[in-house]
Parts: C-alpha cells; structure tokens; sequence
C-alpha cells in the first residue's frame, strides 16, 4: 500500500535523467481511504490546457505548463519560478488505473485512484 | 558559500574518557532535530510575490493555489500593498495522510510600492491559483513629458 509513496527514490531516478533546472517539483497532499488515493498537487499558473498526465506501466507522471506570460510589463522583482511543473508517482498496484481521473482548480490538481474492487475492504455479515 | 553549523572546538586533549564525553555530545548533537526551537520559521507560509511595472501600473502577483477568493485580503496603506489570507485545507474523514506539503493556514506579505498610486482604482483577479493585482499609477507620478521649445 506504500507504493504511492515509494516515489521519493523514483523521482531522484527520474530528475536526474531530466534537467533538474527546467522544472519544480509540484508540493503535494497524498491521502489514502478505503475507496483509493487522493492526491492534490499545487501548480500555481497552470490551468487544464497546461496539464499534462500520463500512466505507463506502474507510473504515473504529472507535468504542468504554466500559462505564458500575459503582462507586456517590465519585472522589477520576481519570486516565482517560470519554470514548469513536473512529478513522478510510481502506483499502488491495487490502483484501477482505468479509473484515475483529474481536476484542475485554482492551481491545485486534483488526482483520484481508486482501487480495483477486488481490494476494497468488504463487509461480510455473518449468518446467525 | 555554504553556512555550517557551529562545532564546538575539540579541545587538544588526550584524554579518553573525555573523547568519549565528547563523543556522546556529538551523537546528542546529532538526534536534536534541526527544525526544534526553528519550526516557526517552516510553519509559515510566504507565498512567492512578483512586482512588474508598466508606464501606467505596477502590477503585483502572487501565487496562491487552491484558495477561496473570499479567504484572500488585500489592503494598502501608506504605499505599501498588504496580501494576506488562509487558506483551509479539507481534512480527509477516515483518510490516511501519506504526505502532507502543502501548508494550511494564514500567511502575509506586503510589498512597498516604488511609488504612489491611485488607491481608488486598484483591481485584483483571481485565477488559475494567481492573484494579480493592478495598481495605477498616481498621475503625479507617472512619467511626464515636457516639451522644450529650442529657440
């Protein structure tokens, strides 16, 4: 059931083939109940074109472009990063991966993976 | 240049029971958690803040993903703009946290405007987790042209 969380290891693996400086790493909220996982990652500028999800085999990869500059205005200061988002995730195998749908809201993406039926905890009423 | 944390000098000594009170020092050393004593410092929340500037307008942004615009303030006062807020994240019922990253609760920053602006027509929107702020510039200081007459 960690596998979700195994990612750590993983996404070193996978940062270091990419450019580390081309993208951030999106903050994430990862929960877990009977019915699956729920995972909520912050990509400030990015809305639903921007986003990028992909599953192969037992990875799931989330990659947000941002939005591209729209003030035509000189940068005094700046603290954001212009670069785009990018994480990789390796799955539960009790993940329906047919299942996983996505919501973007306000910067914040909104993953769902739910369990195959067959692993939801079932209650089995006992016959007197 | 990187910033260490302060040794305490090992003093010249020879003597073994003191290399092991020195010893066991270090290993204490080494379990107090960095964050005691600090963790204030990473339970806040600053969100990042742009400043841009056109001939009209400044323009402040800041990135605040997931937020309610209800739970977002923005006031000014004496030419500096003040961005504060909380954000609420839902707890989970009956859920298990694997991770938790993203910060939950109040947060302020305030930027010091390079010069005065016209308070009664400062617009901010919200999207896409930006909040982008317009200020006009005051017309006193806006960037004037004068013509010059060359007898």
């Amino acid at each position: 059931m960690e596998e979700i969380m195994n990612a750590v290891a993983q996404q070193e693996k996978q940062m270091g083939n990419v450019s580390r400086i081309n993208f951030v790493s999106p903050e994430v909220d990862i929960y877990e109940n009977k019915d699956g996982y729920i995972l909520e990652a912050e990509m400030p500028g990015v809305n639903k074109e921007g986003l990028e999800v992909t599953l192969e085999g037992n990875e799931i990869t989330i990659i947000g472009h941002r939005q591209p500059e729209a003030l035509k205005a000189e940068t005094m200061y700046r603290e954001s990063r212009m670069a785009d988002y990018r994480r990789v995730f390796e799955i539960d195998p009790a993940i329906d991966s047919k299942k996983i749908s996505a919501k973007m809201e306000q910067g914040v993406l909104t993953l769902v993976l739910p369990k195959t039926e067959q692993v939801k905890p079932r209650k089995i009423s006992v016959a007197d | 240049m990187t910033i260490t944390r302060w040794q305490r000098p090992i003093l010249s000594t020879i003597d073994p029971f003191e290399q092991l009170l020195n010893f066991r020092e270090e290993m204490n050393r080494l379990f107090e958690s960095p964050m005691e004593g600090s963790s204030q410092a990473f339970n806040t929340w600053a969100p990042a803040i742009d400043l841009f500037e056109d001939k009209d307008n400044f323009f402040v942004r800041a990135e605040l993903p997931g937020m309610k615009k209800e739970d977002i303030d923005v006031s000014l006062h004496e030419g500096t703009l003040l961005v504060s807020g909380e954000r609420k994240l839902h707890e989970a019922e009956g859920a298990r946290a694997h991770r938790s990253e993203r910060f939950s609760g109040q947060f302020q920053r305030s930027v010091a405007l390079p010069t005065a602006v016209a308070s009664d027509k400062v617009t901010a929107s919200y999207r896409d987790g930006i909040l982008t702020i317009t200020l006009p510039k005051a017309e006193e200081a806006k960037p004037k042209q004068i013509e010059v007459s060359v007898k």
